[in-house]
Formats: C-alpha cells, structure tokens, sequence
C-alpha cells in the first residue's frame, strides 16, 4: 500500500459560512485548480525542511480558507509540528512559498507570523505563569495612555474581560497564569490569538489534557471562530473530535503530502488507512524464542495525573512493545516501573515476589535497568570517556578495593565485551562520548546498562533520531538479548518497529492501557486507532484483558 | 520539629507556608515593625527620631542598588559586578574632584553615574547580545572593576583632606529634614516602581523571567531589554559610588567590599525569586530595611556583631525554605481530568 491518494486528490473548499461539511460535498475540485469560490486565507506550495540532511517534510503543500476548519493528520513523526513550527515563524522553510491572503509571505520570527495573523495554540501552552491573564493576552502590545506613555492596566483588563465575553467564558483577569487549569490556560491563548485578529488559528492537540466539558466549550469556541471567518487549522489524533469539528483533511506521512479531501466523504478507516499507509517494509531479526515464565508482574500501577491502573505481565524472553501517541504517558509509566516517580503506587512482583522500587538504586539492585528517550541528557555523560559511560552503574562491583591499573584494566575489559557485542565504531575507548554519533552514543547507553546485568530492561525509543544502520544493529542487539533470557520492555513510537519486534504490544492512550495485542493480531490499523483512543476496548476483536 | 511529632511536621509547614508564600510584603513589614519593637524594649534610645534617621540614611544606597538588582534577578540573571562598579565609580569621582577642584558637584556626578553606566553596557552587552551567563560575565567583570580600582588609585586612599567642602557635604545635607540620600533612595523608588510596573520595558523584563523562549514569542527583544537593565544597574552603581565615598569622606580600593551579597541577599529576602520572574520593588526594599534593621539594631542590645551575619544567613535561608514550599512542582497532566478524583481518592487511602 503505497501512497494512494484517496478520494481523487479531492479538495474542496466550504463557503465561510458552511459550518455542515455536507454542504461543501458538491464542489469538488483538485488542489492546484483556480475554480474556488473563495480564495483560500493560507496556502501552502511545496514547503520543504531538513535538519543536518535529514528530510523533515518534503514538498507538502495545502490550502485553508476563512471560516473553515481543517484537520492535519499524521502519524508520529509525520511532519505535523514542523509544519507548525514553520506557520508560526520559529522556523524558516528551505523550499516552498507561503501565501497568506493571495500574498507571498515569509516569517523571520514568531513576531512576523503574529503579526500577519497566524497563530498558534500549542499543546504546552506557553505562557508567563507568574503573570496575570490579562497581561499574559496582551505581553508585548499593552495599551498606553497618558503622558509619559505608561501601561494602561485598566483598558488591558478590560479588553481581556471583553474577549471572554466574546468567548462566553467566565476567567478571572487578574489570576495568576499558573493558578489555572490546562483549559484555562487553553481558553487565555485563544483569547491571546482573537486579541490579534489572527486570520488563522493553529491549534496542535487542544484537547489532550481537556474533561469532555472543557472540550464542548472548545468545539463552541470553534465554532464562533469559524463563523467570523478565522480559518482553524486542527491537529488531533482523536478521530471523534476530527469527524466531530473538522470540514476537511489534510493527511501527512513521513514528511509528504499524502491526501486532502472533504471529511464527508471519507470514514475513519479510510483515514486510518492514509495516515499508516506503509508496507512495514523494514526486516526485522526473528527471535523464535519461547517465552519462559513470567519475569515481571506490574498491577493497577498508578499516579495521581500521569496514568491509571496499568497492569501488564512480562516473561522471559519476550519482548513487549507499548506503543501510543506523544504523550500517552508511556514514558512517564517506565519512569515510574525504574523507581524515578515516589508518586506512583500499585503492585510490581519481580519472579512473583512483591518488590518495591522507590529509586533507581533499587531497580539495579532488582535487575531492572532502563535507557531512558533524551538520550542526550539523561543517558550519558558526553564529557566523559566511552569506558567510564558503561561502567559507571557498576563501580561499586568493580570493587573499590582495587585501585589504579588493575581497576583501569578491568573497566576496560567490561566495556570491550559490551562494545564489540553491539559493533560500536569508536577509535578507542578513552574517546570522548560526545565525538561519537547518534547510534553509537546510542550503543554505549546500551552498554551501560547491560553492564548492570539485567533481567528485565526498559528500552525508550531506542532507536530514535539514529540512522538506518545503527538501528538495525540495536535491532537486532535486542533480539540477542531475548535469545539470552532477557526480558525486554520496548517503548517505541514507530509502528513498524513496534509490529516487526515486540511479541506483544500493549497500547496506551491518555495515560490508561487500551489494549493488548498479540503479534500475529496486531494490524498498523487497530494500533493506530487504539492509540488515538477511538476503538473502545470492549469492542475490540483479538484484543487480550490487560494481565 | 522534635521526634516525637513527626505528623505534625509536613501541615504545620504547609499551613507555613500558605500564610508566608503569598504577599510577602506585608508580612515582612510586620516583621521590621515587630524588631523595632523589640529592639526597642531594651534598648529606647533606638525608638528615638534620631536613631531612625540614621537607620533610613544608612539604608539608602542598599535600597538603591536592590532596586536594579531586584531588576536583573527577575531577568534570571544576577550582577555580582555592583560593589566593584560601586568602588571604582566612587574611586574616579573622587580622583577627578581631587585633581580638578574647580569641577562642579553636578559634573562629578554625573562622571560617575555615567562611568558606572558604561561599566554597566559592558555586562549587559556580554549577557545580551553574546548570551553569556550572566554570574560569569558579572564575576568576570567584579574582578576586572576591582582590579581596575588599584590601578587608578595606585593602591593609595583619597581622603577627605583631596575633597572639596562641597562634595563630601552633598550626601548627609539636609532637606525637609531628611538627608540627600534618603530623598534620592525614595526618589529611585518612586522610579523603579513605575519602571516594574507601568513601562513596558519593566513588564518585558518580567516575560523574559517567566519564559524567555515564550517572550520570544510575543516579541520581545531580548538582548536589547538585558542590555539596558545591566546599564542601569551599572548606572546605580555608579551614582552610589559617589554617594559612598562622600558620605565616608574617603575613597579607597576596598570600598563596598563584598557588597553585592548584601544586595542580592535583600532581594532574596524581599521574596525575589533567583530563577527569575518573581519579585518586586516593595519587596526589594522591604529587604533591605529588613537587613538595615539588623545591622543597626543588634549592636545597640548587645548582641555580638558575628551573631548579625548568623542571622542574615537564617533569615535568607528561612526565604529561600518558604520560596520553595509556596511553588510546587507539578507533574505533567496525561490522565483526562474525570479520572483525577478517582486517582487522588486511592493516593489517599494507599498512602
């Protein structure tokens, strides 16, 4: 299933006032056609970006007209907040042109973009938390009066008042940002983009951390931003909302275009279909290893706001994948399995004895080791030597005792064994970690970790931002790994990786597991629409209870 | 606080906590009044008129500098160059009052205010336009200022016998009953206080201390807004300079030595936050009345001078303690918020 592009690269623009979707159906028209009824407000030709050689996004092109709501869709990764990033000024495309109202504009700075209209309510909303709401809408653009000019705080005040009574949201203006709740802040920065008279409204994911009131408020909100003709340009995985707000689609895939059309005239597993749309092309080692008795037993673990009741089992020589969307809470649950979140509480048996972790300390001792997603900063010590990366979680076994050479020598043999497992290219030991590249930095994390001797072992996005090669070699690591016994935990945000190595995956979604799945029932459909949260798991067929 | 009523413990704090976080200032007004107080039960000749004009006078110049120190802390920066800059404006003042008597006070004035607000521009430019860290640019610099002074002067003292009448006499005399730089000190609040609050340069200042990528956002000029609050905090200093050495008739290469911990401890005190974005002009100078207190008050009840630094360092820690309590940190919200009570509800129990 290559890119398809599904209904006939159709296109359609709603009049601004068309608020039922239905009613656009009947102009259909292809992307690059003149026939409009109303020229679109932002238009999108051939935008490009790559970072150090790597293709971020790649021709993508698309067009919103005031009044309309357009959903971006994509998959992890597919481009989507580059994009955003790019609309809002933060970063400059290396091809393509954007035209904002039949005008051919480019964004130096985020300043630019506001000003010319185009805003952003991003998902972590960035704010001033210690200031107050009004003067978090109008930072940079108080009003003066008097003479010498000093800030009017009334007029700032009331002109905030205003907005949310345009909004029909009660906020008090003089609240400390940081007193308000994630909708709240959400409802300031709407207010912040109506203040501008933004002709177009960015919103990535406004829904993530909302209670379904907050989200009715959200889509009313919408709603009168559509009618004054503001374009919405709408980025969510949940395809209830899309179907529920939305006008039109505009679906991205691994940094391409790959659809546009009208959400009318598609279902939701057409959707799906375009978003995933990939053969899981790469090939992956087959580990045929029989999963032995269960190694780790994890019940109702839970925490008061990052995830609930998560329960799953892990044998030996199995490989879990958990996959879900940024932010499902996956990391934040593997943080807390290694002892770094007191918060969390619930159940975790080690070989069926119940066993506490309160810090990472006790996880070694336990044998749970974990390589954690920012490499960068929580995996390594860049300014330290290869050896002394992998045997700093095991001084103390080294023995203290020993001291100069024979330590030396020893540390040395412990990280030649692991490095020449993992085919790690350095020209010697005592280089500097920060002189290798992303996969053999990678590889030393390993290393160290390995060095610990664990039973069960927390990999984190593995093999993100490191090239084809290094990934394949950390591939097929962790299949030797499993061979020898070890049970393996793989958090992965790539489908394919998730599909081709984990024998079973368990999918989360706001912080909850949604569903398990086995390998051989796990389709590139059912996890992308378990993880969006749009399958109820009751419904699900093939999907395993949570134990 | 003993063993035997660890439950106590974490309330009590908490309750603390909620009472001393929020408006700090009227808290630490009472708390000025109620050692004035106190000190005055042993001791009324500290009640007396006199002993509080002293108190204001020998308060002033560390009101003044809080003022733009409070400024640069809300920037997440800090300036530890001020007593150097504060020497070595004082220390060319007084150079240039001694070989050119002739120079009128306005003029000597005016040198070292400006001297101190070039010595200023060169920290803030380091900091805003090359984005060096601000304490290493500052420490950089207080050697470099320090150094400076020992070799302008040659290590020798300019005392009052190289002054005019004119210039050692500006900073006590008299008006309306309060010294020249009580009424320069209340002048700079007045000031500073409508900077923080009324300009949008001050409010600036507050954005780039909350969220410095978000200021960006919203487009604020960094680097330019940096630049000009180390120019003023450097312009302080050097209107101080003056002020010190005329006010102890005297000029010589230690003068405010180590200084700016004083300054910066006032803030910290007034309920200025190091990591930036919080604090205000009461607070500054409540701090520094605060500190001013201590010093004053203690020698008069016979209280060793080695207990007043014991106690400074308490009562900045004691700050710093109900700082940290008042902002928790937060953990990322993932689990949709109907599921909040629920999950809060087996915390409860559990723990």
């Amino acid at each position: 299933m290559s890119s398809t592009v599904f209904p006939a690269a159709g296109s359609f623009f709603a009049p601004p006032s068309a608020s039922p979707p239905a009613a656009a159906a009947t102009t259909a028209a292809a992307m690059t056609s003149s026939a409009r009824e109303v020229l679109p407000v932002l238009e999108l030709a051939g935008i490009g970006k790559r970072f150090q050689g790597v293709v971020a996004l790649n021709d993508v092109g698309f067009a919103v007209r005031p009044g309309e709501v357009m959903a971006l869709l994509g998959e992890n990764g597919a481009g989507k907040s580059t994009l955003v990033k790019i609309l809002t000024g933060i970063y400059q495309p290396d091809d393509g042109i954007i035209t904002l109202a039949g005008k051919p504009v480019s964004f130096a700075t985020p300043q630019a973009a506001m000003q010319a209209g185009v805003t952003a309510v991003h998902q972590e909303t960035v704010m001033f938390d210690e200031l107050t709401v009004a003067e978090n809408i109008c930072m940079g653009r108080q009003p003066l009066c008097g003479f010498p000019p000093r800030i009017d705080w009334r007029r700032m005040e009331a002109e905030a008042e205003q907005l949310f009574a345009r909004l029909e949201v009660s906020l008090p203006v003089r609240a400390r940002v940081k007193d308000l709740s994630v909708a709240q802040r959400h409802f300031v920065e709407i207010a912040r983009a109506l203040s501008q008279q933004a002709q177009v409204v960015i919103m990535d994911e406004p829904t993530a951390a909302l209670s379904q009131r907050e989200i009715r408020e959200l889509y009313r909100i919408i709603g009168q931003l559509r009618a004054a003709g503001t374009a919405v340009i709408f980025i969510s995985h949940k395809f209830d909302e899309i179907f529920a707000v939305a006008d039109r689609y505009t679906v991205l895939r691994d940094g391409r275009f790959i659809a546009a059309g009208a959400l009318a005239d598609i279902s939701e597993p057409e959707l799906v279909a375009l978003m995933v749309g990939r053969d899981v092309g790469q090939v992956f080692p087959q580990h045929e290893q029989v999963p032995g008795e269960v190694v780790l037993q994890v019940e109702n673990f839970c925490h008061p706001s990052e995830f609930h009741e998560v329960s799953f089992s892990l044998r030996r020589g199995e490989i879990i994948g958990f996959y879900g969307l940024v932010g499902a809470g996956r990391s934040e649950l593997m943080q807390a399995l290694f002892g770094l979140t007191p918060a969390a509480h619930g159940i975790v048996r080690l070989d069926g004895k119940r066993i506490r972790v309160s810090s990472p300390a006790e996880a070694i001792a336990h044998g749970i080791a974990y390589v954690p997603e920012d490499r960068q900063h929580q995996g390594v010590l860049l300014s330290l030597p290869i050896f002394q990366n992998i045997t700093l979680p095991i001084l103390s076994t080294i023995g203290l005792m020993l001291c100069g050479r024979r330590r030396r020598r020893q540390e040395l043999a412990i990280a030649r064994r692991f490095s020449e497992q993992l085919e790690l290219k350095a020209s010697h030991f005592r280089q500097q970690v920060a002189q290798l590249s992303g996969g053999n930095q990678q590889k030393v994390v390993l290393a160290k970790w390995l060095a610990t001797n664990p039973r069960v072992i927390i990999l984190d996005e593995p093999t993100k931002g490191i090239d084809i090669g290094s990934k394949a070699a950390v591939h097929r690591f962790i299949s030797e790994l499993v061979a020898q016994g070890l049970a393996v935990i793989l958090v992965s945000s790539e489908l394919p990786e998730v599909l081709g190595m984990a024998d079973r995956v368990v999918v989360m979604h706001q912080g909850t597991v949604q569903c398990v799945f086995n390998r051989d029932q796990a389709t590139p459909e059912l996890l992308v629409a378990a993880a969006s949260g749009s399958l109820p798991p009751s419904t699900m067929n093939g999907a395993v209870p949570c134990h | 606080m003993s063993l035997a009523t660890p439950t106590l413990r974490s309330p009590v704090l908490a309750l603390l906590a909620n009472v001393l976080s929020r408006p700090r200032e009227p808290l630490l007004a009472a708390l000025i009044v109620m050692l004035i107080l106190l000190v005055g039960v042993r001791a009324p000749a500290f009640l007396t008129l006199r002993s509080m004009d002293n108190l204001l006078t020998d308060s002033a110049l560390l009101i003044m500098l809080a003022l733009t120190q409070m400024l640069v802390i809300v920037t997440r920066g800090i300036d530890l160059s001020v007593a150097s800059n504060l020497a070595l404006s004082g220390m060319m003042a007084a150079l240039l009052a001694m070989h050119f008597p002739q120079l009128p006070l306005s003029v000597i004035v005016a040198a070292a205010l400006g001297i101190g607000l070039v010595l200023g521009l060169l920290n803030g430019w380091l900091i805003g336009y090359l984005s060096l860290p601000p304490i290493v640019v500052t420490l950089g610099s207080m050697s470099v200022y320090r150094g400076l002074v020992f070799v302008l002067s040659g290590g020798a003292w300019v005392s009052s016998r190289n002054m005019s009448a004119e210039f050692v006499a500006f900073p006590l005399t008299r008006l309306a009953g309060l010294t020249h730089v009580v009424w320069l000190a209340a002048l700079a609040v007045v000031a500073f206080w409508c900077l923080a609050r009324y300009t949008r340069f001050g409010r600036d200042l507050y954005a780039i201390g909350n969220d410095p990528v978000a200021a960006g956002y919203v487009g604020i000029a960094t680097p330019r807004r940096l630049l000009w609050t180390y120019a003023l905090s450097g312009a302080m200093a050097g209107l101080c300079g003056y002020l010190w050495v005329a006010r102890y008739a005297v000029a010589y290469t230690e003068i405010a030595y180590g200084f700016e911990l004083t300054v910066i401890a006032a803030c910290v005190i007034g309920g200025v936050s190091i990591a930036g974005g919080v604090g205000n002009i009461s607070g500054a100078v409540l701090g520094a009345l605060f500190l001013a207190v201590i010093n004053n008050a203690l020698p008069m009840v016979q209280i060793s001078p080695f207990w007043q630094s014991a106690l400074t360092g308490i009562v900045i820690l004691s700050a710093v303690i109900i700082n940290a309590r008042g902002e928790k940190k937060r953990a990322k919200q993932i689990l949709p918020l109907h599921f909040q009570p629920r999950a809060a509800a087996v915390a409860g129990s559990t723990s």
